[in-house]
Parts: structure tokens; sequence; C-alpha cells
């Protein structure tokens, strides 16, 4: 029972990850910078909606409460979100999408390598199947970190203040509770200090082709596995909810 | 709903049946050629086949789980049971020779050596796709994602032609 308990929460805070991101890129949806941009934007928030699906399809077996994966997607509020700080920050200017997008992809890539040896089947292969996506995604936000840091004055700066802002809600990635300690202990879930370690590192390397500088390490917020989270996820969730929240069961 | 005649078909004959739905977003190569169908199975009068998606948000999927339940039904298969196995992932390995060629014909550039990018920060080095109309080397990669989760963008410096990749995974 309690087994089950921790391997749930674990899996809304997965899902949670993939389906906040995935909305918040698809904000960029005819609004991308280039055609092309455009179009690689929303393809990497397609990839997001479907690893978010195959975990809540999944979560919905297990917990065997007769949910589908919608429910879990349009019929939440804000406090059972589990999702990383991080991915419900605005997009704000273009900067701002990829200095998220590359802390998050760069944190995904390692948590899904790790999560390869996971002892849970599901998850060994939700991770194989991912990380052949966010590859994609990592080298994606990757090249442009160091186009636009080692661009114009304009972007260099630009860029250098979003990884800044950004760099206080990275902490909240790796944290655990004791529910995914006992998960830890298990095989089941990763060690997210070594995920931390490769994290550094990726991370150092590209703001070093970037010419950028790497944010000192201060107060980090946290709080995302309470379900306590910033005043712009419930903005998120009020447009992302509102269909099936004023028409409920409507249907494509 | 249930079904109760007897299936008459082979295996075989379902792997052919299911040899005959194009892939709803490449066309010129079917279901099977994809490698999205893993297994198939007729046990207690029921055909089970098992599906790995490409990518994981492909919305080609929903779309080819229809088609086979319809495919099936005009040979008269009901019972048809549909298992989504993500594991092993899928990979541009399971593409057939015969279906990387129907793609070039078709105009899609298909994913060169079948296997994935190994340097995954930062590609290893130019990776040369050649240009599906004149088959110049000379050609660029405009956006590493395209119309569909499964192709990027290139272009041809030589002709100028614009064309897909079958992008590896």
């Amino acid at each position: 029972m309690t087994e089950n308990e921790n391997l749930i929460h674990y899996l809304f805070r997965l899902g949670d990850n993939s389906l906040i991101l995935g909305q918040r890129l698809a904000e960029w949806c005819s609004k991308g910078p280039t055609l092309e941009e455009d179009v690689a934007l929303t393809n990497i928030s397609l990839d997001n909606f479907g690893q978010a699906r195959m975990i809540f399809s999944h979560l919905a077996e297990i917990e065997g409460k007769g949910k589908t994966e919608d429910d879990y997607a349009f019929k939440r509020n804000e406090r059972q979100f589990y999702n990383a700080l991080i991915v419900e920050r605005p997009n704000g200017h273009f900067g701002n999408t990829i200095g998220r997008s590359f802390l998050f992809d760069a944190f995904q890539y390692h948590f899904y390598k790790e999560l390869t040896k996971s002892k849970n089947e599901f998850l060994a292969a939700l991770a194989a199947k991912s990380l052949k996506e966010v590859q994609y995604h990592i080298r994606h936000s990757g090249e442009w970190v160091v186009r636009l840091g080692d661009g114009t004055q304009e972007s260099k700066e630009k860029i250098q203040e979003s990884i800044n802002d950004l760099w206080e809600y990275t902490g909240d990635m790796f944290d655990t509770d004791s529910k995914i300690d006992a998960l830890i202990e298990e095989g089941i879930a990763p060690d997210y200090n070594l995920i931390k370690n490769n994290w550094i590192k990726t991370v150092e390397e590209v703001l070093y082709r970037a010419t950028l500088k790497k944010p000192e390490d201060g107060y980090m917020q946290t709080g995302s596995l309470d379900g306590r989270h910033s005043e712009f996820l419930g903005h998120l969730l009020g447009d992302m909810q509102y269909l099936q929240r004023a028409y409920p069961k409507a249907e494509w | 709903m249930n079904n109760t005649s007897e299936i008459k078909l082979t295996v075989d004959e379902i792997w052919a049946i299911l040899d005959t739905i194009p892939d709803p977003e490449v066309p010129a190569i079917s279901i099977v050629e994809l490698g999205v169908i893993r297994k198939v199975k007729i046990e207690n009068n029921i055909v089970t086949v098992n599906i790995t998606p490409t990518y994981s948000g492909c919305p080609a999927t929903e779309r080819f789980k229809q088609d086979i339940r319809d495919f099936l039904k005009i040979e008269g298969i009901e019972n048809i049971e549909l298992i989504m196995q993500y594991s092993p992932a899928w990979t541009t390995n399971w593409l057939t020779d015969v279906a990387k060629e129907k793609l070039r014909e078709y105009g899609i550039a298909p994913p060169i050596d079948g296997t994935e990018d190994k340097g995954f920060l930062f590609q290893s080095g130019p990776k040369i796709v050649p240009c599906v109309k004149c088959n110049s080397e000379d050609t660029e990669v405009t956006s590493q994602f395209g119309s569909t989760a499964c192709k990027a963008l290139y272009k041809c410096n030589n002709c100028l032609e614009p064309f897909e990749y079958f992008k590896c995974i």
C-alpha cells in the first residue's frame, strides 16, 4: 500500500514536470521568432505531452480508481500539482524560454539516463524512450544558449540575465522527500546527488562555450513536492483546464 | 459487440493485412515497414497486436490504432486487443532497407547509418545527408524539428531544394 503510494507520488512529479513544460512551450505556438523555431518549440512541447500521457496512463492503471490521463491533467487544482518550480516560470522573451529549457533539459537528460537503470519496469522503459527525445531537446536549447551568449552584446546580456534569474529555481529540481527517498532506497528512483553532479558539468560546459558566467549558488526556492507553487501555475492551469472545467467531458 | 465467429486467418495473413496500412504521416511506407508493429498473436479467438510508438507524443499513433481495427474489421475480425509496448523503445534501426528506399523516392531523406548521434550535447561531426533530388552532398540543416516529430528540415545548397530528413533515434 505505502509502496504504491510512494510510486504514485513520484509519477505525479514526473508527469507534471513534462505536462507543465509542454503547456508552457505550446504557448509559443504561432508566436515563435521564426517559423523553424515555432515548429521546434511545439515539437518539443509534443514530446513532453507524450511523456506525460505515458506516465498518467500508467498512473491511472496502478491507482485503479477508474480515472483517465485527462482527469489528472484537467481536474486537479494547483496544490495537487508536483512539478518542479522551474517549468512553470513564464515564457517571457525568447531568451527566458531558452534559459528555462536549457536548465531543465540538462536535468531531464541526466535524470532519464539514470532512470533507465530503475528496478521498476515501467520507469526504465519510459526513461529509455524519453531519453532519445530529450537528447534532441538539450541539443536544441544548448545550441541556442551558445548562439545567444556568444552572439551580440544585447543577446549576451539578456541570456545571462535569464540564467541568473532562473538559477534560484534549479535547486528544487533535485529535491526529494521521504516518499522519494524510499524509492531511491529500493533502486526505483535514481540518486539525485549523482544527477546534480552530472547536470552541473553539462551546464558549465555549455555556459563556457557561450562565454557566460555560471551564477553563484544562493537562496533556492523549494516547495513543489508539497504542492506549493509560484503564482504563475494557477494562471497556466486556468488556461489549460478552461475547456474541461467549463464544458465537462467535452471531447474532440 | 462480441463477435464470436472464429478467426480463420493465420498470423502471417494478419501481418500481410497490417502491411497494407500506410503510415498516416508518411504514407509511402506501411506501419509494418515503419517497425511499430512488434507482435501479432491469435489466442482464444482474439487478435492481439503489440504496438511501439515512434515518438511518445506522435499523434499518428491514435490514427493507426483506429486503422488497424478498421482494416481487420473488413476481414471480419472484431475481437482485437491493442497493446502499447514501450520497451524496447522504437528506433530508426527498425526501418528496413526497402522502407528507406521508399522514403527517398517519396522525397524524405532516410536516416543515415540508422544510429543516433553519440555526442549528446553538440553534434560530433557534420552528418552528410545527400539531397533527395540531386544527390548532392552539399546540404545543410535548417532545423532539427520538422513538420512531424520524426523529421528534421534540410536544404540543398546545390539545387536549392528544401527537404525533410527522417532523423535517427
